[in-house]
């Protein structure tokens, strides 16, 4: 594949999104739901999908926003719950931080869970990619996604108020995340971070302005981080 | 269910829609290739599973629907799922399953 031009690239990272896609129009649909049923309207609901681009911050701002609380508790939460898509930013500087400037500015729009994952195991399987080449792949990669969320968003407005009670989505939203959570868990590290923001969550659930959820995150992470280097010293 | 203030809902969309891009592109935007404290890239790689489960352990003990009062089809749901999704890595295996638990026990509880 050494004359592999860029446009191939796109369809290989198209080819390797396109699985995603069934998580992006459930999800989407879902949001749509949860979106209407707290009271928005459709064009709130599609602005929010277009605009913020992240499933797990929306639902946490709508969560919180149903609890009545304060704006900017609601603000700084959503946007821990979003903290990781910076760590994914930073872990793709390596790769495609030496692409001109306004490719970066478009990419970062388009960071999410997949278009990540996707990307970082080609870039660490395939060193020799160009920039260039890794820029398109990226794109594609997220190229099937994109539209399916959009889409399932509206959907999900449109028929929301349908859905009757008996279907219990209420726990759409735990379930979901759950989901994500358990392939996550690839190391004791991992482990520890959930398990100690679990407790301390369950513990602070009584502190105003849900600002439990923050003190247990930040709990979880220091967690996670010191149990790394305990098994880095035991290691060496 | 309390309505939400229209003005909010839209502070909190152009709010999320800013910080969100700002999230993204701090990095990758305005780093560029100078190298990040190894400390910061050890606490960040834990704010995915340490902040997700905060979130959802409150809504899975004590869910809205039942008045906050403990209930078997969700937890068992919650626990599928989360099982599911730790063994088989499959996201989309684990929502089945979970789903599947929580109405195939609130048909046979409720």
């Amino acid at each position: 594949m050494a004359t592999a031009t860029p446009k191939s690239y796109f369809w290989k990272g198209f080819r390797d999104g396109t699985p995603f896609v069934f998580v992006a129009m459930p999800f989407g649909l879902l949001f749509g739901v949860f979106a209407t049923e707290a009271g928005l309207d459709v064009v709130q609901t599609m602005a929010f999908s277009a605009t913020v681009f992240a499933g797990a911050a929306q639902f946490t701002a709508l969560q919180l926003l149903q609890d009545n609380t304060p704006t900017v508790i609601v603000l700084i939460s959503a946007l821990a719950v979003n903290l990781r898509v910076a760590m994914y930013s930073a872990s793709l500087t390596p790769y495609l931080g030496a692409a001109p400037l306004w490719q970066r500015a478009c990419a970062a729009y388009l960071i999410v869970d997949q278009s990540y994952a996707c990307s970082i195991a080609r870039f660490e399987k395939e060193p020799d990619m160009s920039v260039p080449q890794r820029m398109v792949y990226f794109v594609g990669s997220v190229t099937p996604i994109t539209p399916l969320w959009v889409l399932g968003t509206y959907l999900g407005a449109v028929l929301g108020t349908q859905i009757p009670d008996s279907w219990a989505l209420d726990f759409a939203l735990p379930i979901t995340f759950l989901a994500m959570i358990g392939p996550m868990m690839r190391t004791l590290a991992h482990v520890v971070a959930a398990l100690v923001a679990i407790v301390v969550a369950l513990l602070t659930v009584a502190v105003p302005f849900n600002l439990g959820l923050l003190i247990a995150g930040a709990a979880g992470m220091i967690a996670g981080a010191q149990t790394e280097l305990m098994l880095e010293r035991s290691k060496s | 269910m309390t309505q939400i203030d229209t003005t909010t809902i839209w502070i909190i969309i152009v709010g999320l829609a800013v910080g969100s891009y700002l999230l993204r592109f701090t990095f990758i935007g305005l780093v560029g290739d100078r190298p990040m404290p190894p400390w910061l890239l050890r606490h960040l790689r834990y704010t995915a599973v340490a902040i997700i489960p905060a979130l959802i352990a409150p809504l899975v003990v004590w869910p809205s629907a039942t008045d906050g009062q403990p209930d078997l089809p969700r937890m068992a749901a919650a626990a599928v799922a989360l099982t599911v999704g730790f063994a088989t890595k499959n996201v989309l295996a684990a929502i089945f399953s979970g789903a599947a638990t929580l109405y195939g026990l609130l048909y046979l509880v409720g």
